[in-house]
């Protein structure tokens, strides 16, 4: 069951004081696959992404990636440095450093701190830079701090951070939050683009964009999976009508 | 390394004054209008000192966000260190004549040199001491706290405490290093009399050179990656775990190098002063050395020398001249700065010549701003 498996949870439970905001959450996602995440305030989406990125430890349950590394058991750089990469959901760039200056960060490499003082700055490293901020979008601004973009700006930058470092698996995180209709539009695409070569769990509460990605859908609530399917499955769930959408 | 207009202008004000006063102190006759005395040249080498140690905070502060308020503890265990090979070099030309033992030592009553003592007749072995007593100390303190992720203000308290916790400990007499009178009386350093002008004058001039090396390997190691690192830690630290960084592997490297350049400064500062005591490691002596940063300008370093130099220099009028004041003045000083010159002195420079400053310098000057008044 695990094996051939990108991502793999069973049974994962955490508590805050009592309160269980993961209640044995199970799931499981396949190679190169593209999963919608969708559930009420509340429902657990941000502690599931904590869990798998290190960020909190469960009292119980197992989550394994690509089969054979316990994320239980490694730290937030450890799983990132695996191949995990996390887009938070309000954007988090670095402000203070450019544009250019925060994708250079992102590169996959060593983090040595040795390393990071004496390295120097590969040909295909600037050239993977350059090619990154025209598929962002962002070439122009490249010389810009970070802080001095707009909030769609911003939430292209981090991904652009994500892409850049052509990792396995993306979590994000309402990557289309704040979002106009017709980024929304060009993140959907970039999306789908990113999907061919690596698997995406995206969290999200726009059910049209949901829509549009054409992705499986898990819908949690109160910790747990209430279903899963495709969207027309799932918005036709009893359960799901019932507690998520509220009618 | 790219050479911008503030490291030139930063590294000619430093090696070029410091120069020009060591030929007009040496060249000129005593009764000359441009003479500099030699009271000017010990002041300027302790300023330099300072500088030096402000470089050091400015690393941790400036760049990687760590607000230090117990630095000058490293600057004053430098500053023992050297302190013991100049009491060694003493020799028996002590009070007491004792040609092993320190004054101070015969005095409580010792007859054998503590083993902690053995070595410091070689110079050598003094300044390795120099660099490493204050670069083990940080790095067994920066393994601890930052490895729990003590960060923000408790960090700050717990510098404070561990430079608290050191004065209390060299204040005892049956520490060994002189208790409250501390070191003093020297007679020479490396065989150069400490009482001749040209030694003040070797002195300072060393002391600048050590501080323009200081600067200059900062500001590049700034620049390379590992520098944008700890900016971006200092801005958004969790987000650089996501990225595959140990944020507590890269302040113990810039924490320990930070301390070891204190250290530096103080083993310079102690045989131009003559004398160091516990009142060294007092809590407010960091604190002041904060405030010569942010007087000058955060993450600038150039900022960090000005600062010191400049608040030092009214620290030294102040005290003469209106000594009951200077804690009044320089308090406000650091609420004026912090409310109407976030970015500091340098801060004032870059608004108007902003495009001579590489990309990231206006941007990390506008943190600071951020920080001081947000």
């Amino acid at each position: 069951m695990i094996d051939g498996t990108i991502l793999y949870l069973d049974g994962v439970t955490v508590s805050f004081d009592g309160f269980k905001a993961l209640n044995s959450l199970s799931l499981v996602l396949e190679p190169g696959e593209l999963r919608a995440v969708i559930g009420p305030n509340g429902a657990g989406k941000t502690t599931m992404m904590d869990v798998i990125t290190g960020k909190t430890r469960p009292d119980a349950g197992d989550v394994f990636f690509r089969g054979d590394h316990d994320l239980t058991r490694l730290d937030e750089a450890a799983i990132a440095n695996l191949g995990i990469g996390r887009k938070f959901q309000r954007p988090t760039v670095f402000e203070h450093l450019s544009v250019r200056e925060n994708l250079e960060l992102s590169l996959a490499g060593s983090r040595s701190t040795w390393h990071a003082l004496f390295s120097r700055q590969q040909a295909a490293q600037r050239e993977a830079i350059g090619a990154t901020l025209q598929r962002i979008g962002l070439g122009e601004r490249a010389a810009q701090p970070a802080g001095a973009l707009s909030h769609g700006q911003k939430q292209w930058l981090e991904i652009g951070m994500l892409l850049i470092h052509d990792r396995t698996l993306l979590l994000l995180d309402e990557p289309v939050a704040g979002m106009t209709d017709r980024e929304t539009e060009e993140t959907a695409a970039l999306i789908l683009d990113l999907a061919r070569d690596r698997s995406i769990i995206v969290v999200e509460h726009d059910m049209a964009f949901v829509r549009s990605l054409g992705a499986r859908v898990t819908v949690l609530h109160e910790g747990a999976v209430l279903a899963e399917g495709s969207i027309e499955h799932v918005q036709n769930h009893p359960r799901v009508i019932e507690v998520y959408l509220g009618r | 390394m790219r050479a911008d207009r503030l490291t030139i202008a930063t590294l000619a004000c430093v090696l070029g004054g410091a120069a020009l006063l060591a030929a007009l102190n040496l060249l000129t006759p005593a009764g000359s209008a441009v003479h500099v005395p030699s009271f000017v040249i010990s002041l300027v080498g302790k300023y330099l000192c300072y500088a030096i140690l402000a470089v050091a905070i400015d690393l941790v502060w400036g760049y990687a966000g760590i607000l230090t308020l117990g630095h000058a503890a490293f600057f004053a265990l430098g500053g023992y260190a050297m302190g013991m090979y100049l009491m060694r070099e003493i020799g028996a030309r002590g009070v007491y004549a004792n040609p092993v033992l320190p004054d101070f030592m015969v005095f409580i009553g010792w007859n054998k040199l503590p083993w902690y003592w053995y070595g410091f007749d070689h110079f050598w072995f003094a300044l390795a001491m120099v660099a490493l007593v204050p670069g083990v100390l940080a790095w067994v303190f920066g393994w601890f706290a930052f490895r729990s992720r003590v960060s923000g203000v408790y960090l700050s308290i717990i510098t404070q405490a561990l430079t608290y916790a050191l004065m209390l400990a060299f204040f005892r007499n049956d520490m060994g290093f002189g208790g409250n009178n501390g070191m003093t009386d020297f007679k020479d350093i490396a065989g150069f009399p400490l009482n001749r002008e040209t030694t003040s004058v070797g002195l300072m001039l060393i002391t600048a050179a050590v501080l323009a090396t200081a600067f200059v390997l900062a500001r590049a190691a700034m620049r390379t990656r590992f520098g944008k690192v700890l900016v971006a830690i200092r801005d958004a630290e969790a987000r650089t775990r996501f990225l595959g960084y140990r944020p507590e592997a890269y302040k113990l490297a810039v924490w320990v190098a930070s301390a070891v350049i204190a250290g530096i400064g103080g083993a310079l500062y102690v045989p131009q002063v003559g004398i160091i005591n516990p009142s060294e490691f007092a809590p407010g002596n960091s604190i002041e050395a904060v405030i010569w940063v942010a007087v000058g300008g955060r993450a600038t370093l150039a900022g960090a020398i000005l600062g010191a130099v400049l608040v030092n220099l009214g620290k030294t009028w102040f005290t003469s001249a209106l000594p009951e004041l200077w804690l009044f003045a320089i308090g406000l000083l650091f609420i004026l700065v912090t409310v109407f010159l976030p970015r500091g002195i340098i801060g004032l420079v870059a608004g108007r010549g902003a495009a001579a400053l590489p990309e990231h310098e206006p941007a990390a000057a506008n943190s600071a701003a951020r920080e001081a008044t947000g």
